[in-house]
C-alpha cells in the first residue's frame, strides 16, 4: 500500500475526531492541535489498527506526536506485514 | 500522542518559580489544589485518623466517623487470632529484619505466610513481596521481556502500568472488558513472539467484575500466558474466596494470581502464586524482590493467620454480598448515579457530575460522620469523579441504614439529588 492511500484512508478516520475542524497536515500534532485525550487516543487508534490489521503498541505511540509520523509509522507496519 | 495528555494549551506558571526548577512541571496539579482548597472543603487528600476504633469506625478531626472507603473487605484488622499473632512474632522475632528475602529476611514467619498462601489457592508457588504494588511491578517487568508482548486492559491498575513502563515488552491496552478486543489484538500478535495477558478481577474505580471466562479462553487458545490481579475479590469472591477466577471456574487455566495483603487480609504486602514448575527461579530475578526489605515478622505472622482464617469465611462473605446489595440498590434508590447496574463486589462507586461538586460532597459526608474515597482524574476511567465505597463484612445492618441517611443528607445538601 502506497503512503498516499494510507493518508487518505486515515484521513477519513480522522475526522469524527477532528472536533475543531482543524486543517490536517504533516506538522499536525495531536496533543497541540487536535487536542487528542487519553481516551480519544485509544479510540482513535483502535480505530486505526482495526483499518489496517496492525498493532501499534503504547512504546510505537510515545515516538508518534504529529500526523505525518502517524502515516509512516503505519506504513512501516504494513509493509512489514 | 504521549502520555502527556493532561497538559493545557498554555501552562500555568507559578509566580516567583526560580529558573530550572524542576518543579515547575507540577504546576498545573498545585493550582487545580489551591483552587479546590481555596473552595472551602477539607483537603481530601490529607485526612488523618487520630483513632482508629474498629475495622469500620475511626476518630476523624474529632469526630467518630464509620469508615466506607477502606478495602478492609473481611474487616480482619482486629481480629483477635490476628493480633494476637502480630504480637506474639513481635516479641519473639523482633521489629523488622533488615534485610533482603534472598539474604537475612527470610525467616520461619514468610515461609509460613507462603505455604498459608499455597493451601488458600491450592497452588504449588506462593512468594511474597513487600507490598502489592511491588509484586506487579516485579512479576510483569521480569516475565516479559524484549520482544515480548503485554496485553492490558485500558483500566489497569498503576501498579501494572509501572510493571509495563519498567520492563522492556511492547505493550498492548484494549478497551476496557472488551472481549473481541483483546482476542483481536492477541490475532494480531507476531506468532513467535511471547505473550502476557494482564487482567484484574475486580476493576477498582467503579467495582466492575472481568468477563473472565470468556477472555482467559482466548488467552490460551492463542498461546499466551494469563496473569489476573485479584487484589479486590481475593478473600470475598468465589466459594472459597480465591477471587473472580475461581467464580467464573478458569482458576486451573490461570498462570500467575497477584494479590495483596492489604485488603481482604487486613495488613501490608503483595504476593505471586503459581503452579508454573519453573516459578522459584522468581526469587533470583524478580528485582523489586530482591533489592527490598522483607516485610516485618510480626506483618507476615498477621498475614498467615488472617489467610487461614479467610478460608473459613463463608458467613463473613454472605454479609459482605448483603452489605453490597443493600447500599447498591439503596444509592440507587436514592437517586445517585453509579458506576455498575448490579452490585458486583463490595466496591459501589457513586458518579459525582464534577470534582467541585465532588469534593464537596465528601466533605459533606465527612460531616455526617462517613468517610469513603474521592477518586479523581487521571486515576479514574472516562475522566469521572468518583466517590467510592468499599464496604465490610463488619459493617452491621443497621451501620448500612445509617450510611444510606447521611448519604441522602449530604446529597441533597450539596444538591446532587
Amino acid at each position: 500500500m502506497d503512503r498516499a492511500e494510507i493518508d487518505r484512508r486515515i484521513r477519513d478516520i480522522i475526522a469524527p475526531f477532528n472536533k475543531n475542524g482543524v486543517t490536517i497536515t504533516d506538522q499536525t500534532t495531536f496533543q497541540g492541535d487536535l487536542e487528542f485525550d487519553s481516551l480519544t487516543v485509544m479510540d482513535f487508534v483502535a480505530t486505526i489498527e482495526d483499518e489496517f490489521d496492525i498493532i501499534i503498541s503504547m512504546n510505537q505511540q510515545a515516538e508518534i506526536e504529529t500526523y505525518g509520523q502517524l502515516v509512516d509509522a503505519v506504513k512501516k507496519l504494513v509493509d512489514s506485514e | 500522542m504521549s502520555e502527556g495528555i493532561s497538559q493545557p494549551d498554555a501552562p500555568v506558571t507559578r509566580e516567583g518559580r526560580a529558573k530550572g526548577d524542576l518543579f515547575a512541571k507540577f504546576d498545573d496539579l498545585i493550582a487545580m489544589r489551591e483552587g479546590l482548597l481555596a473552595s472551602g472543603v477539607e483537603d481530601p487528600f490529607n485526612l488523618v485518623m487520630e483513632k482508629v476504633l474498629s475495622p469500620t469506625r475511626a476518630i476523624c478531626n474529632g469526630r467518630e466517623t464509620i469508615l466506607l472507603g477502606t478495602y478492609n473487605y473481611m474487616g480482619m484488622t482486629f481480629d483477635e487470632d490476628v493480633i494476637a499473632a502480630g504480637k506474639t512474632a513481635l516479641e519473639e522475632f523482633g521489629s523488622g529484619t533488615t534485610g533482603s528475602r534472598v539474604l537475612n529476611g527470610t525467616y520461619q514467619g514468610h515461609k509460613e505466610c507462603e505455604d498459608a498462601l499455597k493451601e488458600f489457592y491450592g497452588m504449588d508457588h506462593a512468594m511474597v513481596f513487600s507490598t502489592g504494588y511491588q509484586a506487579n511491578l516485579g512479576i510483569i517487568s521480569t516475565i516479559a521481556g524484549k520482544g515480548d508482548y503485554v496485553v492490558l486492559d485500558i483500566d489497569s491498575h498503576a501498579s501494572i502500568y509501572d510493571g509495563c513502563a519498567m520492563g522492556k515488552a511492547e505493550i498492548v491496552p484494549f478497551r476496557h472488558n472488551d472481549i473481541e478486543a483483546l482476542e483481536k489484538r492477541l490475532k494480531r500478535i507476531p506468532a513467535d513472539a511471547g505473550v502476557l495477558v494482564v487482567l484484574e478481577g475486580v476493576y477498582s474505580m467503579l467495582g466492575d467484575v472481568a468477563p473472565l471466562k470468556e477472555m482467559v479462553r482466548i488467552c490460551k487458545e492463542n498461546g499466551a500466558m494469563v496473569l489476573v490481579d485479584e487484589a479486590h475479590s481475593m478473600g470475598f469472591i468465589g466459594q472459597n474466596g480465591r477471587g473472580v477466577a475461581e467464580e467464573q471456574g478458569v482458576l486451573d487455566d490461570v498462570d500467575f494470581v497477584i494479590g495483596t495483603f492489604s485488603k481482604s487480609v487486613g495488613t501490608v504486602g503483595g504476593f505471586c502464586v503459581s503452579n508454573h514448575p519453573d516459578f522459584e527461579i522468581m526469587r533470583l530475578v524478580c528485582r523489586p524482590y530482591v533489592f527490598t526489605a522483607s516485610l516485618p515478622p510480626s506483618v507476615v505472622a498477621t498475614a498467615a493467620t488472617s489467610i487461614r482464617k479467610l478460608m473459613h469465611g463463608s458467613n463473613k462473605r454472605a454479609h459482605l454480598w448483603e452489605n453490597s446489595k443493600r447500599l447498591h440498590g439503596g444509592l440507587k434508590g436514592l437517586g445517585f448515579e453509579l458506576g455498575t447496574e448490579e452490585p458486583q463486589s463490595a466496591i459501589v462507586a457513586v458518579i459525582m457530575p464534577d470534582l467541585t461538586k465532588g469534593a464537596q460532597m465528601w466533605e459533606a459526608l465527612l460531616r455526617e460522620g462517613l468517610y469513603v474515597n474521592l477518586a479523581r482524574p487521571p486515576a479514574t476511567p472516562a475522566n469521572m469523579t468518583l466517590l467510592r465505597c468499599s464496604l465490610c463484612a463488619e459493617h452491621s445492618d443497621e451501620e448500612v441504614g445509617t450510611i444510606l441517611q447521611m448519604f441522602e443528607n449530604a446529597g441533597k445538601a450539596v444538591g446532587i439529588i
